[in-house]
């Protein structure tokens, strides 16, 4: 195999000469980072809010939250994206959709990415919240009931404390999704860390070292995001049960 | 105290309740028992509202439970309830599980309801756990903490379902003892269980319960001396041959 193998490519001035390849890849990775916590953000406020509302008795409420994830969760990401992206802005009252389009085209790319990101995000962690709450014993609801808690107090006091400890591994996975599906953003021409590896093979003709190169940023991601998640699943573990001391 | 009158249940055709009418007088101890199946923890759960029912009434210290307008959270806050499976807030020590509700219901202060609270705990003579999780104590150690629980807040009466149900048999007299001395001391019961020997010792009053309808409401000396119904007499015989 004829590659010529060149690792020192990431120290070169970069094609516009303003940075180094390295600086390429460290732009993709903050990027990359700066849109999968921000809709990390999104997706977990949103969807415990949802995820709540599938299991509460007012049945408008409840048929709304399914109708919500039965749309996030049935449509495809790379299509949400460009609807988020191409079709959205057309649809706005044309003063709102032009101040839109005028402005910064990262920042259009970046709040699209965001926003859709997190909203699919938010409809997979609905999910997971909604079988945490139904998978407590349903006695605990009688007794915070019982005790004189009004519904609202049940579910703050009593369930959720519970259920979102029992959903820690399961959004676990979904937080690890979110910045692997970030990379679906390149597609709308947001630079994060694929789109960089991609840029910098057409720059360097070094396909290997720069797809390695995001390989093992991702995968820096992953590890670090499970190795917090695990110690924060430690640190609420209740004694006494499972996961507990 | 409780006033139960024509009270009727029913999901789709098949009738959980029919027609039960008694009363629980200030004071009294009522021990329902009955097959399983029979609709006894589904009355015991229509007295504080925690299941809705069609038809009839239940008055409780005044208040109608079966009323839109009724303040249902206020009711239950002062009516006591003890569970078959415990129902401690596990992810809580067992002080807070004692002092939470206190707080946030009744509005009293953190310092006052954990006083109140590890009162109880002594009570129930479990002082040395309060700072345990319920995970960490053995079944009928949980239920005591939970019956002190419910009386942490100041009920008017006690509502007990299966409370020894679930727990293993060298386990059930510590929970019976402190369900006697409670019942000693004067508080309005009304228990789901199948301890005969609780009932005959602290009872006042036996409801048999059978297929949804409340078949026998006597004294207990007239209910193990001579049951009417030959449905009671079938069930006591199967559960007092020992």
């Amino acid at each position: 195999m004829g590659y010529q193998w060149n690792w020192g490519v990431f120290a070169q001035p970069s094609a516009t000469g303003d940075d180094t390849y390295f600086g390429w890849m460290l732009a993709g990775f903050k990027m990359t980072i700066g849109l999968s916590l921000s809709a990390w953000v999104i997706a977990l406020l949103l969807g415990a809010l949802v995820g709540v509302l599938r299991t509460v008795p007012n049945r408008v409420l409840a048929g709304i939250a399914t109708a919500y994830v039965e749309l996030f969760r049935n449509i495809p990401l790379l299509v949400q994206l460009f609807i988020w992206y191409f079709v959205l802005p057309e649809l706005l009252p044309a003063s709102i959709g032009d101040v839109y389009k005028q402005s910064n085209p990262v920042l259009q790319q970046f709040l699209a990415s965001m926003v859709c990101l997190g909203l699919f995000t938010s409809a997979r962690v609905a999910e997971q919240v909604r079988s945490g709450i139904n998978s407590l014993p349903r006695g605990q609801k009688n007794a915070g009931l019982a005790l004189g808690f009004t519904l609202p107090q049940t579910y703050r006091f009593v369930m959720l404390p519970m259920a979102f400890r029992l959903v820690v591994p399961p959004l676990t996975s979904e937080f690890l999704n979110i910045f692997k599906n970030s990379a679906v953003c390149s597609t709308i021409g947001l630079l994060e860390l694929a789109a960089q590896g991609r840029q910098l093979v057409d720059y360097t003709a070094q396909p290997y070292e720069s797809f390695i190169a995001v390989t093992l940023a991702y995968i820096l991601i992953n590890v670090t995001v499970m190795t917090l998640m695990h110690k924060f699943e430690k640190r609420i573990a209740v004694p006494g049960y499972i996961g507990g001391k | 105290m409780i006033k139960i009158a024509n009270v009727s249940k029913h999901y789709g055709d098949f009738n959980v309740l029919k027609d039960c009418s008694t009363t629980v007088s200030k004071g009294e101890v009522i021990v329902v028992c009955g097959p399983s199946g029979s609709g006894k923890s589904t009355l015991i759960k229509c007295v504080n509202g925690l299941e809705p029912f069609q038809s009839g009434e239940i008055i409780v210290n005044g208040i109608s439970v079966g009323d839109p307008k009724t303040n249902l959270s206020k009711l239950r806050s002062h009516v006591g309830m003890v569970f078959q499976n415990f129902e401690l807030f596990p992810h809580m020590s067992i002080t807070q599980n004692l002092a939470i509700a206190q707080v946030k219901v009744l509005g009293r202060k953190q310092d006052e309801a954990i006083d109140k609270g590890l009162k109880l705990l002594d009570r129930v003579g479990l002082k040395a756990h309060a700072h345990k999780f319920p995970g960490q104590l053995s079944g009928g150690q949980q239920q005591r903490v939970a019956i002190a629980r419910a009386l942490a807040m100041d009920p008017i009466c006690m509502l007990f379902d299966e409370p020894t149900s679930a727990l293993d048999p060298e386990m059930v007299n510590e929970v019976l003892d402190v369900m006697t001395e409670l019942a000693q001391e004067g508080m309005t019961m009304m228990c789901v269980t199948h301890e005969m020997g609780f009932a005959r010792r602290v009872a006042d009053r036996v409801i048999f319960m059978d297929q949804g309808a409340i078949v026998e409401d006597d004294s207990k000396e007239a209910f193990f001396a001579n049951p009417r119904s030959e449905r009671a007499q079938q069930f006591l015989a199967k559960i007092l041959h020992h």
